[in-house]
């Protein structure tokens, strides 16, 4: 047994990873995509896509570094750290993974290598407004290879070149009814609109469909089944980005409670401060355990990666929202300037706390998995 | 990462599942499962007994305290087997609740000040549970300030006379031996003053009060101190070096890690499992299955941290002050747990007694402990101050009395 990402090459990873996000993502790098010159740093993308964390997940027979998930886990937390302004966790958690877990030989081979390389940029176009991830909230359609409808929020829906979404193709009223596509956003028959969102720097679209080809992916029928599988490994990557999120906001609340003056003390000094970041600790703290829990599910393919994957994603978001509210809080009026990052870690917290589907599907999940587990 | 057993590990496993399934006493598996915080009690046997029963048969087949040497009666085994034992020990771990202050706090300051004669003589019997140990370290006037404490000892001939009192002393009523912290010299600061000893407390002149508690049990104790004699060979380090000697015994307090802090919330899943509301299964609800779940994160966070932490043990690290989190979050969580487990039975959840209250009363029991675990071995506020200042570096509380003779601080407000 071992609980810990003790190994040397992995802490050599997190140590490269987050020199290189340090130089290259400091947070006036942020601040140019949310102040919108940019809908993303594309130099940012060219260089992760140089070091190898694109594709870090991705077997070498499709270009990828073929290192695994447990690299990813490390990559994301950095990812979070930085708050970086790129479509990661669209191209990597969602739309990789999808790829990975049903594409065809064709799929993969077109695909994987380009994401690897930053040449393509992909997401998953799940939800149609407001709702959980819900087949009965799917009304888009497909027939004869024909998509019509309309996905909203996309996530990096106006910059993807491929999208992944789920589509109407029965009846039936059973989870059978919904299958999944792959369509190449520029090939034509897809209007994309960019949507003014609570975090400028992970831009959301909405995407209409108007008889637009479409390749299925995976078999008919199956969409919900392959879904599930990829939010719940998308749950326990985004977890880490969520807790490097959380550390970073701990850290600047941590630095500015040191610095800044009061009352002739340091404000660090006062119990009441003292104990908001100690509680900050402690809720990063869990979501951290609850994470590396998760790693190893989602690394090993384990039975245990949905009751893992929904315990990473409740506990992580819980933690990055509690850490970023609370570091604007310590910071007092300042916290609340634009001119300060706090707001930054807010906006992210926030968006991906609903990224993937709200607090309280996680929450059901959580717990029709453990009754599972315990039934048997 | 590797939740897996080894090899090794599978077959340690395999062992001591093995030796407990034919040894554990089977007769009150059901009883201790069904106990919680605040009840654990047999209604047809004296818990005290089997315990120090049990405790005697791991002890003589090399399962009693498992990571201490073998010479004074453990079976040096690794921060990992331990875990692995009492994964499979179970609800049979929960008749341990009496020997640990003796096996986690006593047993390794003792390892580390006494002399080995004494080490030899005073540790086997401890892990072995024949001889239970308390820790004398709290006083009526001290709290949270440990440092402030007033319990005299002083120098006559080879012996230290000992006069004061001790307060909140778990297990003192049927302790034989503690570990005793005593101000030998009140002309400097508080914690410069201090001397540590352990001592027999069947001596003359150690009176021990039960203390009723507020949930009725009386599980700690008034002790107090009237011209004690304990001979200088018994002092564990050196005189006036007492803090630093207990600060070992925190230190170690930590080290307790893994055996699991008890958060209410298996109790709670299985109940709202079984229970029925308003005509259907509890577990279907929708504001319920919100409260399950995040009382189901902490609980697996808190789970997955102390495995953590017994990985940076393995690796040769020492316990660190974020173990603190463990008693932090899960002595508020048992409290919330409880409530809103009587919250769920409604008007009903007055009723309190284990024949009369649902589920045999247990979450009623647990309501009424609770506050007690917020407190015993530093209050919420203390936790949290040792992670603010320990862990995240921040400046230490101002303390007024620190460089003052601890005969000059005050002693009375306003």
């Amino acid at each position: 047994m071992n609980f810990d990402f003790s190994d040397d090459q992995k802490q050599q990873l997190r140590d490269q990873a987050r020199k290189f996000l340090g130089e290259k993502c400091p947070p006036k790098a942020v601040r140019v995509v949310l102040d919108g010159k940019s809908p993303y740093d594309k130099e940012l993308w060219k260089g992760l896509a140089e070091m190898g964390f694109l594709g870090v997940a991705i077997p070498e027979e499709f270009g990828g570094a073929g290192a695994g998930h447990l690299e990813l886990c490390v990559i994301a937390e950095e990812m979070g750290r930085a708050n970086a302004p790129v479509p990661f966790s669209s191209t990597v958690y969602l739309a990789a993974e999808a790829l990975l877990i049903a594409g065809s030989e064709a799929q993969k081979t077109k695909w994987l290598p380009a994401i690897a390389s930053g040449e393509a940029i992909g997401t998953l176009a799940l939800f149609e407004g407001t709702g959980n991830p819900s087949p009965k909230n799917i009304k888009l359609t497909a027939s004869n290879g024909l998509l019509n409808g309309v996905k909203k929020p996309v996530p990096d829906g106006a910059i993807a070149d491929f999208a992944i979404l789920a589509a109407r193709t029965g009846s039936s009223g059973r989870d059978s009814d919904i299958s999944l596509f792959l369509v190449d956003l520029k090939a034509g028959g897809v209007e994309a609109k960019s949507l003014t969102n609570l975090d400028p720097t992970r831009g959301q679209a909405e995407l209409t469909f108007k008889n637009c080809k479409a390749e299925p992916l995976g078999a008919a029928g199956e969409g919900w089944s392959i879904l599930t599988q990829v939010l719940d490994r998308a749950a326990v990557l985004m977890a880490f980005e969520q807790v490097g999120g959380a550390d970073r906001a701990l850290e600047m609340g941590r630095d500015y409670a040191l610095d800044r003056i009061a009352f002739g003390r340091p404000i660090g000094s006062f119990q009441a401060i003292k104990h908001m970041l100690a509680d900050m600790y402690v809720s990063a703290t869990l979501a951290r355990s609850n994470s590396y829990y998760g790693a190893w599910a989602l690394s090993t393919n384990a039975a245990e990666l949905p009751e893992a994957a929904a315990a990473a994603r409740i506990s992580a978001t819980q933690a990055f929202q509690h850490c970023a509210k609370n570091n604007i809080q310590v910071h007092g009026g300042m916290g609340f300037t634009w001119e300060f990052d706090c707001h930054m870690y807010y906006r992210r917290a926030n968006v991906l706390a609903l990224g993937l589907g709200s607090l309280s599907y996680w929450e059901d999940q959580l717990i029709d998995r453990m009754r599972k587990k315990n039934a048997a | 990462m590797n939740f897996d057993d080894t090899p090794q590990e599978a077959a340690f496993r395999a062992t001591a599942r093995a030796w407990i399934a034919a040894n554990a006493p089977k007769q009150h598996e059901d009883e201790l499962r069904k106990s919680s915080l605040g009840r654990t009690q047999l209604k047809n046997a004296n818990i005290l007994d089997v315990a120090k029963a049990w405790q005697k048969k791991k002890a003589d087949a090399g399962w009693a305290c498992l990571h201490w040497p073998k010479d004074y009666g453990g079976r040096g085994a690794s921060p990992i087997e331990r875990v692995i034992w009492q994964q499979e020990e179970g609800v049979f771990g929960k008749l341990s609740a009496m020997f640990i202050i003796g096996h986690g706090m006593c047993g390794p300051t003792m390892m580390a000040f006494a002399r080995e004669e004494h080490k030899r003589k005073y540790l086997p019997p401890l892990a072995s549970g024949e001889k239970v140990w308390c820790q004398l370290f709290s006083e009526p006037a001290g709290g949270s300030d440990v440092a402030g404490l007033r319990t005299r000892a002083e120098k006559d001939g080879d012996d230290w006379v000992i006069n004061g009192q001790k307060i909140w002393t778990s297990g003192a009523h049927y302790s034989d031996y503690g570990i005793l912290l005593t101000r030998t010299d009140p002309n400097v600061p508080k914690h410069k003053g201090l001397t540590m000893f352990f001592l027999d407390m069947k001596s003359r002149g150690v009176e021990v009060r039960p203390i009723k508690q507020a949930n009725g049990n009386s599980d700690f104790n008034e002790v107090y101190f009237t011209n004690v004699r304990i001979p200088d060979h018994q002092r564990l380090g050196e005189v006036n070096d007492g803090w630093n000697v207990s600060l070992t015994t925190l230190m170690n307090e930590r080290m307790s890690i893994g055996a699991g802090v008890a958060t209410g919330f298996p109790e709670l899943f299985d109940y709202c499992s079984s229970l029925m509301l308003d005509g259907g299964p509890a577990i279907e609800d929708r504001s319920v299955r919100s409260k399950l779940a995040n009382y189901a994160v902490k609980a697996s966070g808190l789970k997955y941290t102390s495995m953590r932490a017994i990985s940076a043990l393995s690796r040769g690290e020492r316990p660190g002050p974020e173990n603190s989190i463990g008693k932090l979050v899960a002595g508020s969580m048992i409290q919330e747990v409880a409530m809103y487990a009587l919250d769920l039975q409604g008007a009903a959840g007055v009723v309190s007694g284990p024949e009369d209250a649902e589920v045999a009363g247990r979450f009623q029991a647990m309501l009424l402990r609770a506050p007690g675990t917020r407190v015993e071995g530093g209050t919420d506020e203390i936790m949290r101050n040792i992670i603010a200042e320990r862990v995240l570096g921040l400046p230490g509380d101002i303390r007024v009395d620190k460089d003052v003779p601890f005969n000059k601080i005050p002693t009375k407000g306003r």
